[in-house]
């Protein structure tokens, strides 16, 4: 039985709980014993993607004292897990536990379609849904192969949620463009990333979805942001709560 | 030489050395009928090609053809291909040239991949021949059709023999205008290519 | 430069993007030749080796450039070529202006260089007496409209073709109302057709520089450079030192790459390898380093001049196709110029590497493979050390990090705002919320975080 610490991201852990609920539970399904290291807070992430190195070093260390010796850490978050993979080595070169945190730290997604060889979920999920393939997930961690590299398809989220009974996954005319959130883009960039969200509900739209899920709840936060302002009724849940399926 | 001794000393402090050559492998395209392959890529550049089997077949092709039989200036640097009006090598001044209805070019090797020819620059008397006519007809043989732009550098071993020229591919285009393919903006409207030594594909 | 906008990125973005139908519509022109790109980019079953190759001849170029650039300069020497050395815009500039000068010309065709952009040339020679006419289509366009290109190679993606139709009806005398692209590009043919006739001068980019050959390589689609310098008897090729490739069997990698990131297409039209001038004309080349050699000395930067100047990073960058290349205020504008500019001006230029979400898509098309996003994401850094980011918000963030720092603070700061989310009334949350609050809804606010409700359900750790 794999142990698992979860990694709550600080946005999910005080708005969106609900997400981090179903990570858990999606977890302890497939078999894990999940633990939930409560002296966690933040990755540090929205500093250091504002050039705050300084800021953010406190945060990712304290965030490796917090989760070392783990066997894995799992996030329901492709940002953040990308952050630990590919900005802590820049960040805090010198903290002992680096390398073993930064090796055992997964996206939710890829833990269950790498780490644990899951191809099919079990559960009912019959909507159409549209997967919001999140930039950290495709262009980071390589969750699926993207539509700018010719390289043999591949697409770990989307093979999870095929997997579930009675689920309809609908494609928006671009597989794969930016959502506009972009952390303090979403605010120094209002016009644009507004836009930008915008023509991701239409496509969305276009395409039949009823749902639109993906792996980063920041990117659904700002999704949901406008399809509420605007009224339209589409539900946007994270892929966590997606596959755990609906009651019967 | 200040700024240059100076632009060097700059690089010379800067430049991280450590990056070898690479091998250039694992590159190079592959087509199972190199001439089906060039007339596809010839008219996907707004190409047309016409197969003859031999040069005095080439002449007559070209003759029938509106840009030739329309034509009232020709320029013809192929022996035997289309009926030259003058000679352009008696020309001294280029501007001359201004008004040419056709040039017949002779290619030296052509890329299956992307339609484009070599045009070898010694063998124009003039640079403006290969822009300024109107129209342009090409005679290549299908026995230098090569597959990829890696062959193609491979056979003409600029390095060994340096000298100018051009790949042309297809007439000259623009779509600066709302994206709208528009084929002729200052060069030649139109490009004929006369693929010599191949037989025409099937039925 | 003189054209500079005033405005910010955020705030041009704004104006541009405030035209819903219109950025949209520049925003399909701009996918389309992402698409484009794509589908000729899965005709090469080898294109990510060629991606490969291409980074590696580059990094292996700039670690060899000094030799390089000398070797290439005795080539073009040996075969006719005069070679200039121009440390900045400004030497540039008087190099191209005293060799047209000393031969008494005053007309001068040009194709199109972004190099040429950058130095400012145009204005520096009309203010001399000089007429330059650029002869690519598009760059004749924006000339006419003075204005700069807001593309690196479709300088006028930006306009509509009944704003160019009436343009030319201005000041081509094409009918009134006409739009018709052929009409109108025919029209351009013929009047520039004469321009190149009447040139003394023609001037032309470089896309590059072999050292074992002493080439320069220039691609078009039109001819323009071919027309440009078949003619007169004066040939000016202008370059950054970085468009040096070693030897010419490497324009094979680069010559597949070039055309089908940036239009889509096999290859361009013409792609002439210039060596040495025609008979009897002359061609002179200058070599322009204007910060580029300080570029190499910088990490992670310098891979920044492998740049081909291609424009795939423009096409697939979705805020560059809903804001406008004018809305970065430099030269080069999109990913590429949001990495090359602070190193120009870090603090007129600290907002561009922000214009971005780090998407990464740009990184993914690149034909060399630099590591934009990953470069952006370093500038935000230096500039935010050298204090070229707003102070406010410097400020708001290391406030937050401190807040993020003590789990005991943390869990106090989440509670307060989600009971300001649930007790506030939502015309206030959404005015204290900002720039977020404008156009999106906060998110609802649960009465218990996840860790409360875990340190219920669980018992205390």
């Amino acid at each position: 039985m794999p142990t698992v610490a979860l990694f709550v991201p600080c946005y999910v852990d005080q708005f969106y709980p609900q997400v981090a609920e179903a990570t858990l539970r999606l977890l302890e399904r497939h078999g894990c014993t999940v633990v939930f290291p409560e002296a966690q807070t933040c990755c540090g992430q929205p500093m250091s993607n504002s050039g705050e190195a300084a800021a953010a070093a406190p945060l990712c260390r304290h965030f490796l004292d917090t989760f070392q010796g783990h066997e894995y850490v799992v996030a329901p978050s492709g940002s953040c897990v990308g952050m630990v993979r590919h900005q802590f080595p820049d960040l805090v070169p010198d903290h002992p536990a680096l390398e073993q945190v930064r090796t055992s730290t997964f996206e939710l997604c890829e833990f269950l379609h790498d780490v644990l060889g899951v191809r099919r979920v079990e559960g009912r999920f019959p909507r159409t849904v549209g997967l919001h393939r999140s930039c950290h997930a495709q262009r980071e961690l390589r969750l699926a192969s993207g539509s700018e590299r010719m390289v043999a398809p591949f697409d770990k989220v989307k093979a999870l949620l095929s997997s579930l009974e009675g689920i309809t996954l609908v494609e928006p005319a671009r597989s794969d463009e930016c959502c506009g959130f972009g952390g303090t883009f979403a605010v120094a960039e209002e016009a644009v990333s507004c836009l930008m969200g915008r023509d991701r509900l239409d496509e969305h739209a276009r395409a039949g979805a009823e749902v639109i899920t993906g792996v980063d709840m920041s990117c659904l936060m700002h999704l949901e942001g406008l399809a509420r302002r605007e009224g339209r009724p589409v539900r946007i849940l994270h892929a966590a709560e997606v596959l755990l399926g609906e009651a019967a | 030489m200040a700024a240059r001794d100076q632009i060097l000393a700059a690089l010379r402090r800067n430049a991280r050395p450590g990056a070898p050559r690479p091998v250039l492998d694992g590159v190079g395209a592959r087509f199972p009928d190199l001439a089906d392959r060039f007339a596809e890529a010839v008219a996907a550049v707004g190409g047309t090609l016409v197969r003859v089997p031999d040069l005095a077949a080439a002449d007559v092709s070209l003759r029938a053809l509106p840009v030739h039989r329309e034509a009232r200036r020709v320029a013809a640097l192929v022996p035997g291909v289309g009926r030259p009006t003058f000679d352009p090598a008696e020309v001294k001044d280029p501007h001359e040239l201004e008004g040419l209805d056709l040039v017949v070019l002779p290619g030296e090797l052509a890329v299956a991949e992307n339609g484009a020819i070599w045009i070898e620059g010694a063998r124009l008397p003039h640079h403006a021949l290969v822009v300024i006519p109107e129209h342009l007809a090409v005679v290549v043989q299908a026995a230098d059709i090569v597959p990829d732009l890696h062959a193609a550098y491979a056979r003409l071993d600029l390095a060994g023999r340096p000298r100018w020229g051009l790949f042309l591919a297809g007439p000259s285009k623009t779509a600066d205008i709302e994206q709208s393919l528009v084929i002729g903006a200052h060069g030649a409207r139109s490009l004929t290519v006369l693929l010599v030594g191949s037989r025409s594909p099937g039925p | 430069m003189a054209h500079a906008p005033a405005a910010s990125h955020p705030e041009a973005a704004a104006r541009f993007a405030a035209d819903v139908p219109r950025t949209h519509w520049h925003d399909e022109s701009l996918w389309f030749m992402r698409v484009k790109r794509d589908r000729a980019a899965a005709q090469v079953p080898e294109w990510e080796r060629l991606r490969e190759l291409a980074q590696a001849i580059k990094a292996h170029a700039l670690a060899t450039l000094p030799a390089l650039l000398e070797q290439f300069e005795r080539n073009a020497t040996a075969a006719g070529a005069t070679v200039h050395w121009a440390r900045d815009a400004a030497e540039h500039n008087r190099i191209v202006h005293g060799l047209l000068a000393e031969r008494g010309a005053t007309r001068l065709v040009k194709s199109k260089s972004m190099l040429t952009e950058e130095c400012g040339l145009n204005p520096y020679l009309e203010a001399r007496g000089i007429e330059v006419v650029d002869t690519d289509l598009g760059e004749r366009i924006v000339q006419f409209r003075d204005e700069p290109p807001s593309h690196i190679v479709l300088p006028a993606i930006h306009l509509k073709k009944e704003e160019i139709g009436a343009l030319f009806h201005e000041k081509l005398g094409t009918a009134a109302g006409a739009s018709d692209p052929k009409y109108l590009t025919e029209a351009a043919r013929g009047h520039l057709r004469q321009k190149f006739l009447a040139a003394q001068a023609g001037l032309t980019g470089v896309n590059f520089a072999v050292a074992d050959t002493g080439a320069v390589v220039v691609c078009t689609n039109e001819g323009n450079a071919d027309m440009g310098t078949s003619l007169p008897p004066l040939h000016l090729a202008c370059m950054g030192l970085e468009k040096i490739v070693p030897h010419a069997e490497d324009l094979g990698v680069f010559l597949r790459l070039l055309a089908r990131s940036a239009t889509g297409q096999p290859v361009t039209t013409y792609s002439t390898h210039f060596l040495g001038p025609r008979p009897g004309s002359e061609l002179h080349i200058v070599i322009v380093d204007n910060g580029r050699s300080a570029l190499l000395g910088r990490d992670p930067y310098r891979r920044a001049l492998s740049c081909i100047r291609c424009g795939a990073c423009m096409n697939t960058c979705p805020v560059f196709r809903r804001s406008g290349g004018h809305s970065y205020g430099v030269t080069v504008p999109g990913p590429i110029g949001s990495v090359l500019a602070p190193t120009i001006d870090p603090a007129a230029h600290a907002a561009l590497p922000f214009a971005s979400t780090l998407c990464g898509s740009c990184a993914d098309v690149c034909p060399v493979r630099i590591d934009l996003h990953h470069q952006l994401l370093a500038w935000r850094g230096e500039l935010a050390a050298a204090g070229h980011t707003p102070a406010g918000k410097r400020l708001a963030l290391r406030f937050t990090a401190w807040v993020f720092a003590s789990p005991a603070r943390y869990a106090l700061a989440g509670r307060l705002a989600r009971f300001a989310l649930r007790v506030l009334p939502a015309g206030i949350m959404a005015r204290l919320a900002g720039p977020w609050g404008r156009q999106r809804e906060l998110p609802a606010a649960p009465a218990e975080s996840f860790r409360d409700r875990y340190r219920r359900t669980h018992g205390r750790a």
